[in-house]
């Protein structure tokens, strides 16, 4: 069949358009030259410069105490959210709440909060950081949560209720067993995106503190060194492994689920 | 019959209301604190006018919506709508066949090409756009590849080329993925009954493939839009101080100039185009 391999040629295109950069950040990244275009030799120095950078070891710290704090509002807020919007109440005005900072462009979001944070003159930091992303990390985990809701078989919490428990006990021993995997993707789902966000935390952390992304980004706006790219490589690595071992999990979570 | 049906009615909708009480209230009052209020502010401070060092003077005016009536603003507004257009094409002309090629692969390869598609869009955003600016720049490695068969050198770097080259790179997951959603729904024999009846490959495509995937081209466009449109930090780390999005206009008004009621006007107008669109795309939907 001549014309489906022709179709490989636009998704290889794709693949290469995809790794090509990426490939360039890991390659330069071992460069024991001081610049980032022109290859010199093998060295590892600039992941000792990076290990002694504090400024990067700072803004790691920051996004993980962000990552951590925003997840856990996200999950917690997130999940009682989505089983009150899908067992208790038809509204379809809250559905709409619920999912709009996830369809909101992130710089509506990020300015709105900071007339809000400039109103009730909140110093900014890193809990105004992290209660800021917790609007959006909510919203995703909501949506996750809800999807395995609808997954989920009604007639034991019916039963549950029918035996005379009450919703809150209902929810503690029947429903929240059943969404534990949903609330867990959720929760990755938060944390990953809060590790990633740059729009909303450069507006809304103020000019004490920077998040990783930031860090990086002002690293940029001075020129570009090697040192970005150890870090870029440390990055994608972590990231890859993380997005590998979900698929994975998820994958012997259903051959789990089909026994 | 259940027991519960047979309870006074009264106790059951005292329990319900109690459910829906503690299950919604605690997420509702977050978003309204920290989602409504905020968008509330943002409409209305656009009838104000501007404090001396940022914030807002409670004074009201129609000022800020003339001023976005200024060619210079709409231009901005403009060139941003092409930009996010040309965009959103290069990811469709590229992520249909890609999705397409996907939905038709063995099951086990399948997985393995969406998560090749879907990884780099889990990896650090500014690395991303940095890994550009290392292959774009002047003494770059497409420069010097260029060089080495006797071209160039060209400037790759800080045009719209560039931002749109940005914008597709960090999207076009998210046009693949509905297309692959889309096209892998297909009912296969649909095609086979297509191409039983004599259609060509071609036609089969046109005729059912493309009309049956219109929805999932939507999604897509609309996934691939929004995130353009409203960008600042593509343009400003691909685009240098050159071209100018209406997110680095918002930015600036935010930022350094401080004049926050002006700033919230533009982000209106990207809110109100956006709305638009999404609109645009709800009744393209519900024709297709």
């Amino acid at each position: 069949m001549r014309r489906s391999r022709l179709l490989y040629v636009p998704f290889w295109v794709t693949i290469v358009f995809l790794y090509a950069p990426i490939a360039v950040v890991v390659a330069m990244s071992f460069n024991s030259g001081k610049s980032a275009y022109t290859y010199e030799g093998f060295s590892l120095k600039w992941y000792g410069v990076l290990a002694q950078d504090q400024r990067v070891l700072d803004g790691l710290l920051n996004t993980l105490i962000v990552a951590a704090g925003s997840t856990v509002i996200a999950t917690v807020l997130g999940t009682l959210l989505a089983v009150g919007l899908a067992r208790h109440t038809r509204s379809r005005a809250l559905d709409a709440i619920a999912l709009m900072p996830a369809v909101l462009p992130d710089l509506v979001l990020a300015i709105g909060l900071l007339l809000f944070y400039g109103l009730i003159q909140l110093t900014l930091g890193l809990y105004s950081v992290i209660l800021a992303h917790g609007v959006f990390a909510m919203a995703f985990v909501a949506a996750v949560v809800r999807t395995r809701l609808a997954n989920t078989d009604t007639s034991l919490e019916e039963a549950s209720r029918d035996l005379g428990a009450g919703p809150v006990t209902t929810f503690l021993k029947v429903t929240l067993p059943q969404l534990a995997p949903g609330i867990l993707a959720g929760a990755m789902l938060a944390f990953t995106l809060s590790l990633d966000e740059f729009v909303i935390a450069f507006f809304t952390i103020g000019n004490l503190q920077q998040t990783l992304p930031i860090v990086i980004y002002s690293m940029i706006r001075f020129g570009v060194t090697p040192e970005i790219n150890a870090l870029g490589a440390i990055l994608l690595l972590v990231s890859f492994t993380a997005v590998i071992a979900g698929q994975r999990m998820t994958k012997i979570g259903e051959a789990r689920a089909q026994d | 019959m259940s027991p519960a049906r047979t309870r006074p009615a009264t106790a059951l909708r005292v329990r319900r209301r109690l459910g829906a009480f503690v299950f919604l209230t605690p997420g509702l009052a977050y978003l309204v604190v920290l989602l409504l209020v905020p968008l509330a502010l943002v409409l209305s401070y656009v009838f104000f006018q501007r404090g001396r060092f940022g914030g807002v003077v409670y004074e009201y005016t129609t000022e800020n919506f003339s001023r976005l009536m200024d060619p210079l603003y709409l231009r901005v507004l403009g060139e941003s709508l092409q930009i996010a257009a040309l965009t959103t094409v290069i990811a469709l002309a590229l992520g249909y066949p890609t999705a397409y090629l996907i939905a038709r692969l063995p099951r086990k390869w399948k997985t393995v090409a969406l998560v090749a598609i879907v990884l780099p869009f889990w990896t650090n955003f500014i690395i991303r756009m940095y890994a550009w600016i290392i292959l774009l720049n002047g003494p770059g490695l497409i420069n010097s590849a260029l060089k080495s068969l006797g071209l160039g050198p060209f400037d790759l770097l800080y045009n719209q080329g560039a931002i749109v080259t940005g914008l597709v790179y960090s999207y076009l997951p998210l046009m693949v993925l509905p297309l692959y959603a889309a096209i892998e729904k297909l009912d296969p024999q649909l095609r086979e009954a297509s191409a039983n009846l004599g259609a060509s490959g071609f036609t089969t495509f046109r005729k059912v493939t493309l009309p049956l995937t219109v929805p999932g081209v939507l999604t897509g466009c609309l996934f691939v839009f929004v995130p353009s449109f409203g960008n600042f930090v593509i343009p400003e780390m691909l685009g240098g101080g050159k071209s100018v999005m209406v997110g680095n206009l918002i930015r600036t008004e935010f930022l350094k100039a401080r004049d926050w009621p002006f700033g919230s006007a533009l982000a209106l107008a990207l809110v109100a185009v956006l709305v638009v669109l999404l609109l645009a795309q709800a009744w393209a939907a519900r024709r297709a």
